[in-house]
């Protein structure tokens, strides 16, 4: 069957309040034929009661209460839908200002980012600031779709002029892929059917785009690392000495055989073998979810890491990180929070801030040393034990953090570590 | 292409077995919220999974609505058996009996919001920090924003805009005492995800989600099953169909449809062709544009 090669591709959309964004997603969902009669039904009563005409495809996207009321996206919203090629996850979030911390939480596992720029007013500071977020997520992938296409008369000349605003600001960042289409996510142009309007676009429509990304390699298939969440010890007949390290590939292949090191001890020894429920596996992947059994005997528990020998993530206490403070309650200087890196957890202490970052400017300001809401702002931080990293760039499981306020178990922060 | 990738069925078995994990990794006395619905079956067979060849590390609770399906209870009971886990038993009848609550009235009644109160007290009683549950994104709206690790404060009650932000794969689980939390692994799959896996994977699931014949009622645009708690309306008249159900909850609140899917492949068939979502047959969701979000910020599943 077709499904059995089909592959998950995760997306983020960003936009700001009037450009399109749920229309668009409810486009893509209608066209794709992922939305059942009796949501639709649900919507035209509504859009109805709304005084709208006809179908308005952005409710099918509203979800809570308050947003329906207001019209504007309060969280990150989870959609899904599915083509004969490949299943699609969309994180939708939404594009207004202070809620900078769902769209950094919707752009973390994201394979792709769509980022939509009204045709009529060009790049405006939401496109620069949803550009750095996901040029700082290290997002693989970004499709800059030109919206409302149809109210510009389809004129090839502003598609043209808004890609060079683009090219313009975005060299200052760090993106790898980046491809641009023009689109009416009102009347379907270019979003699963090719214009008819602007027979000028040679490129492909956006699902089409969103089929067909190279997404395999978005995983780091090099640095072979598997942070540890449990121990499973079964003490039942047939498996009285079977003592598996439960957890998920991080990144890079690990196979039996294969001469391992645990961090932070630093013993090493050979992989035994490498388990699903199903029975021992020639080699596991990032991101399988395994258990691995060693030869020898080590006391390992969950925090540990098991790396290859002959590939080493740093250990690290004193770590150079950009943060992105997430919580109303701004940072306490010198405080102390949980720290949580893979499946450790430490205490952690922010040092110092170095600077901020005007995430529409990108200017970096070295006076203000606050960490309020939103602010993203480069930072020192220095933890009870040394943890087992890479740099984000590189690895985005092993260079990730996130801080946890210990007086309410909040959430505060979400880290990249440099 | 390269053959290190996962397909979408392996990928999100994947993340449920890790969220699965953290759970048992960062909680005292977690257990599966179990109905014997297919979503529920679907979170036990992914436990048994994660830890083999341990056995699953958590108990099973049972909100029981005392309307059930006798198939549904047949098939808990086998399933603990096979398990060797332990049951954990929430009685709506016993909350009416107690007078925690009080049984609706009228034509409609029903005991779906009754169970909030069950639910509530059997996690307070049992100390259980953390209830997983097998409800999904796509089911309804006010699910598509829930978070895999969702907080619970301690009246039981969710605060959709002021959830923790979940990045990355990092899940924070801490809590104060009298908290909870819901987990919820298999969020990211949708309706035809999960019958493409129980029939890759070959999972029991109870007969009532293949076609058979059945005596019913047609009421709301659905086909309510008979049973000894069915009142009649005077125009209704009960029929004998042949049907199958979509989602399995309160035997007097769930309809079936129309169907002659008698096997697993073919019940995965006529899915990908529905055009209408699995609880659109859920009377209990049809009370208001807003029932399920009313009903989760207090406490419901």
């Amino acid at each position: 069957m077709q499904i059995d090669k089909n592959q998950l591709l995760r997306f983020t959309t960003a936009g700001s309040v009037d450009d399109g964004k749920s229309t668009l997603i409810g486009r893509l969902l209608f066209d794709s034929k992922s939305i059942f009669e009796d949501q639709i039904e649900a919507v035209e009563s509504s859009s109805k009661k709304k005084g709208h005409e006809g179908v308005d495809l952005a409710m099918f996207t509203d979800g809570l209460k308050d947003e329906r009321e207001q019209g504007i996206t309060i969280d990150v919203a989870y959609r899904y839908f599915t083509t004969p090629k490949r299943k699609f996850i969309i994180a939708d979030t939404p594009g207004h200002i202070q809620y900078t911390r769902n769209m950094v939480t919707g752009a973390s596992t994201a394979n792709a980012a769509i980022i939509l720029i009204d045709a009529r007013h060009g790049v405006i500071e939401q496109t620069k600031r949803h550009t750095f977020i996901a040029s700082l997520l290290q997002i693989p992938h970004i499709i800059v779709c030109i919206n409302k296409m149809d109210l510009v008369d389809y004129s090839e000349e502003v598609y043209n002029d808004i890609i060079g605003q683009f090219e313009e600001f975005s060299s200052k960042l760090l993106i790898k892929d980046v491809r641009y289409i023009p689109i009416s996510a009102l009347y379907g142009d270019n979003v699963v059917n090719r214009s008819e309007n602007m027979k000028w676009y040679q490129g492909s429509p956006l699902l089409h785009e969103l089929e067909t990304l190279h997404i395999s390699s978005d995983i780091n298939k090099v640095d072979a690392r598997f942070p540890v969440q449990t121990v499973l010890r079964p003490q039942r007949e047939g498996f009285i000495d079977f003592r598996g390290y439960a957890g998920r590939v991080a990144s890079g292949i690990f196979r039996p055989k294969d001469e391992v090191t645990i961090l932070p001890s630093g013993f090493t020894s050979t992989i035994k073998a490498v388990h699903s429920d199903e029975g021992e596996l020639e080699e596991a992947f990032a991101p399988m979810s395994i258990a691995i059994t060693l030869e020898d005997d080590i006391d390992i528990s969950r925090g540990d890491m098991i790396v290859k020998t002959n590939n080493q993530p740093e250990a690290k206490q004193d770590i150079d990180a950009m943060l992105c403070w997430l919580n109303t309650d701004e940072a306490k200087p010198r405080a102390k929070y949980t720290i949580m890196h893979t499946s450790n957890e430490q205490r952690a202490m922010i040092k110092e801030v170095v600077y901020k970052i005007d995430i529409n400017t990108y200017n970096r300001n070295t006076e203000d040393k606050s960490l309020k809401m939103n602010d993203i702002s480069r930072v020192k931080l220095r933890t009870t034990k040394p943890l087992m990293t890479d740099d984000y760039r590189e690895n985005r499981n092993t260079g990730s953090i996130i801080l946890i306020d210990e007086s309410t178990n909040e959430t505060v922060a979400a880290g990249m570590i440099l | 292409m390269s053959k290190y990738y996962l397909n979408y069925l392996d990928e999100l078995e994947s993340e449920a077995i890790y969220i699965l994990r953290e759970v048992y990794a960062q909680f005292q006395n977690p257990v599966i919220l179990f109905s014997g619905g297919k979503d529920s079956i679907l979170v036990t067979h992914l436990a048994k999974k994660a830890f083999y060849p341990c056995k699953i590390p958590f108990a099973l609770m049972h909100v029981d609505t005392g309307h059930n399906f006798p198939e549904t209870i047949k098939f808990r009971d086998d399933l603990i058996e096979s398990l060797g886990a332990r049951l954990i038993v929430g009685s709506v009848q016993e909350s009416i009996d107690k007078g925690r609550v009080q049984e609706e009235k009228g034509k409609n009644a029903t005991r779906n919001a009754l169970q909030i109160t069950t639910l509530l007290d059997a996690i307070e009683e049992n100390k259980v920090d953390c209830a997983i549950g097998g409800g999904r994104r796509d089911e309804e709206k006010a699910r598509a924003k829930e978070r895999f690790f969702s907080h619970r404060d301690d009246f039981g009650q969710w605060d959709p805009k002021n959830q923790r932000p979940e990045l990355w794969n990092l899940l924070n689980g801490k809590h104060f005492e009298g908290e909870h939390f819901r987990a919820f692994p298999i969020s990211n799959w949708t309706e035809m995800d999960v019958w493409n896996y129980i029939q890759r994977e070959n999972i029991q699931i109870p007969s009532l989600y293949l076609a058979h014949e059945r005596e019913v009622v047609r009421r709301n645009g659905s086909w309510i099953p008979n049973s000894e708690f069915l009142k009649l309306e005077e125009h209704e008249e009960i029929v004998t169909k042949k049907i199958r159900f979509r989602t399995l909850g309160d035997i007097t609140i769930t309809g079936g449809i129309e169907s002659d899917a008698d096997t697993l492949e073919k019940v995965a068939l006529e899915v990908s062709t529905m055009r209408q979502t699995e609880r659109g047959n859920r009377s209990d969701d049809k009370r208001s544009e807003t029932a399920m979000e009313d009903r989760k910020r207090e406490g419901y599943f």
